[in-house]
């Protein structure tokens, strides 16, 4: 009896475990581990540049999911964050610190402490208050960088020596570098799937849900809410890190309002509550528009329309679709 | 005589020109179950919402445990043992009922700041849940999303959630509305049950409920606490009669029906 109880659970539990969003995953997983292999035997090292940006804008997006589709925090100022890592970087390196050691543990606390004054002020307000107070922070962040006249204004600077990590990793190699994106990637995936099933996670979850029985219940949300706030700037600020090094460029454009918009629209697309969502949705963003500039000057023209559908007729985005399965 | 767990000390609240709350004092002592009934419009959420600190009031005290919790948040009150269920159910609609529960008691178990093990699997947070659940009679309903459970099994679930954090004070705001006879009849089991080990205030238009489950019935009207006292005391209380003018044949009659219930 109880072994063949034991049995059925057992099938149950290899069933549950070969799910199609298990398998696209995985399929996307190894695609991504290849990349740089199918670009060296067609010698089109093109490709990796993409996928590098895919990957270190799948990790921003990441990151903006964790407070927007778990905490339901709807932040436009996200892309503050890649400036800021970037920045910290950027002006170190200016300033002849060229050690990642220091560049990147700066970006993120910068990007952290950041996080934490914005969030203080903005997390006391909701719904339409909070998108303005975070847009209004990062439009502020990008005047501010844009007076920076040392490093180079509205100009932006150039960034003559990626991070220096000693003979642990050479940046300036394509191919380590992808690589090193992928694992803090999928380090940054696997934390925000520790981080929602967590109790900490549930906190967040449940105040998105009903943020009045929260309180009733027990909690005192607002630093709860504060702290993956601050958990999820971090994040991006190490996506900026990765996004500096990867250009060897910043400059305040990196952080305009419309970039903040862009992660929105890769969350979205990839579908909130998917673990992958993000990293589907910034490799659609991402190659949509990169096939498109090729058509045409106006590739937003199509990717409008295309979010427009995703947002009215799959409530799960793209992660959610493949994810659909009864039983 | 019992020790007040809950004491209320001219309670003021107005909202613009209305007295919401007029000089409301009353004492409970601990494990009675006091029912407050006045007719729509009394302010009986009004008051609830200054007990649970959603509301402040402009004037008056609260004291909970011989502690003074006027200024307190919301949520400290909560982890001092004042659990509510609300008029409307008000729940985690994407979680099972058992995730529901389950987060009421981790409400109680220390602070959140856990960030990487799975909270679905502690039984530490899992069975007191179950045991809330089943208390509620919900057991067999643990995983379904709050969600998809009927309009009676949400209240039940109001009720479970309440529990779970080990309340000394349950506010229960209309548990009874929109319930079915025989959902009602269980839910009155269910509080009887609770009766003694429990402290209760109970805001309910069902009277059948209220003359059966009572100890003791505050009457609020515009406000005011027109009368407080035993069952049987209300309902011969002319200015109560004066104040259900109209529901008074219904009055009689519940009360009537329930008096065995209230004797037993």
């Amino acid at each position: 009896m109880s072994s063949l109880r034991a049995m059925s659970l057992a099938r149950i539990r290899r069933g549950d475990w070969l799910t199609p969003r298990v398998a696209v995953n995985a399929v996307l997983l190894a695609v991504l581990a290849l990349v740089p292999f199918y670009a060296s035997l067609t010698s089109d090292p093109f490709l990796v540049t993409l996928f590098t940006r895919v990957l270190i804008l799948a990790l921003a997006a990441l990151s903006l999911n964790l407070i927007m589709g778990f905490g339901g925090m709807v932040s436009l100022g996200h892309a503050a964050y890649l400036g800021i890592g970037g920045y910290a970087v950027g002006i170190l390196a200016k300033e002849g610190i060229g050690s990642g050691f220091v560049q990147w543990p700066v970006a993120v606390a910068a990007s952290a402490l950041y996080a934490l004054a914005v969030g203080a002020l903005s997390l006391r307000t909701r719904g339409f208050y909070f998108i303005m107070i975070t847009l209004a922070f990062a439009q502020m962040i990008y005047y501010v960088a844009s007076g920076l006249d040392r490093y180079g204004g509205d100009d932006g600077l150039t960034i003559y020596r990626r991070s220096r990590f000693g003979a642990f990793v050479d940046l300036d190699n394509k191919t380590q570098f992808y690589y090193l994106c992928f694992a803090l990637l999928l380090a940054g995936i696997y934390l925000v799937w520790r981080i929602v099933n967590s109790r900490f996670g549930l906190v967040i979850r449940g105040a998105r849900s009903n943020e009045r029985r929260m309180r009733a219940i027990g909690f005192p949300t607002f630093r709860y809410k504060l702290v993956c706030f601050v958990i999820a700037g971090a994040m991006c600020g190490l996506a900026g890190a990765l996004l500096a090094n990867h250009t060897n460029f910043i400059s305040p454009a990196m952080m305009h309002w419309t970039r903040s918009g862009d992660l929105i629209v890769m969350a979205v697309l990839g579908g909130m509550h998917a673990m992958f969502g993000p990293l589907i949705g910034a490799m659609t963003f991402l190659l949509l528009e990169e096939a498109l500039s090729h058509v045409t000057d106006y590739p937003d023209l199509i990717l409008g329309p295309l979010l427009l559908l995703v947002a009215i007729y799959l409530h799960g985005g793209i992660g959610g679709l493949i994810g659909a399965r009864r039983g | 005589m019992a020790e007040n767990l809950l004491e209320i000390e001219v309670l003021t609240k107005r909202f613009g020109g209305v007295i919401a709350s007029d000089a409301i004092s009353l004492d409970i002592p601990a494990g009675e179950l006091h029912a407050i009934i006045g007719p729509n419009g009394a302010g009986k959420t009004t008051l609830i919402g200054q007990l649970t600190g959603e509301i402040a009031p402009d004037a008056g005290r609260i004291r909970f445990a011989s502690r003074d919790i006027t200024a307190l948040p919301v949520y400290r009150r909560s982890r001092l043992g004042l659990a509510r269920s609300f008029q409307i159910s008000s729940l985690f609609a994407d979680f099972t009922a058992l995730d529901n529960v389950a987060l009421a008691v981790q409400a109680h178990a220390g602070h959140s700041f856990r960030f990487w093990r799975d909270a679905r699997s502690e039984a530490a947070l899992r069975e007191p849940a179950r045991a809330a659940l089943a208390s509620a009679g919900l057991a067999a309903r643990a995983d379904t999303l709050a969600a998809d459970l009927s309009h009676g099994e949400r209240r039940q679930l109001e009720i479970a959630m309440a529990l779970a954090g080990r309340p000394r004070l349950l506010l229960l705001d209309e548990p009874m509305a929109g319930m079915g006879f025989e959902e009602s009849t269980r839910l009155v089991e269910t509080l009887r049950q609770l009766k003694g080990s429990l402290t209760v205030l109970l805001i309910e238009h069902d009277m059948d409920a209220v003359f059966a489950l009572a100890d003791r019935i505050s009457v609020l009207v515009y406000g005011r606490v027109i009368a407080s006292g035993e069952a049987a005391a209300i309902r011969a209380d002319p200015a109560v009669r004066q104040a259900y003018l109209g529901e008074t044949a219904y009055l009689g009659e519940s009360g009537g029906a329930s008096q065995g219930a209230a004797d037993g």
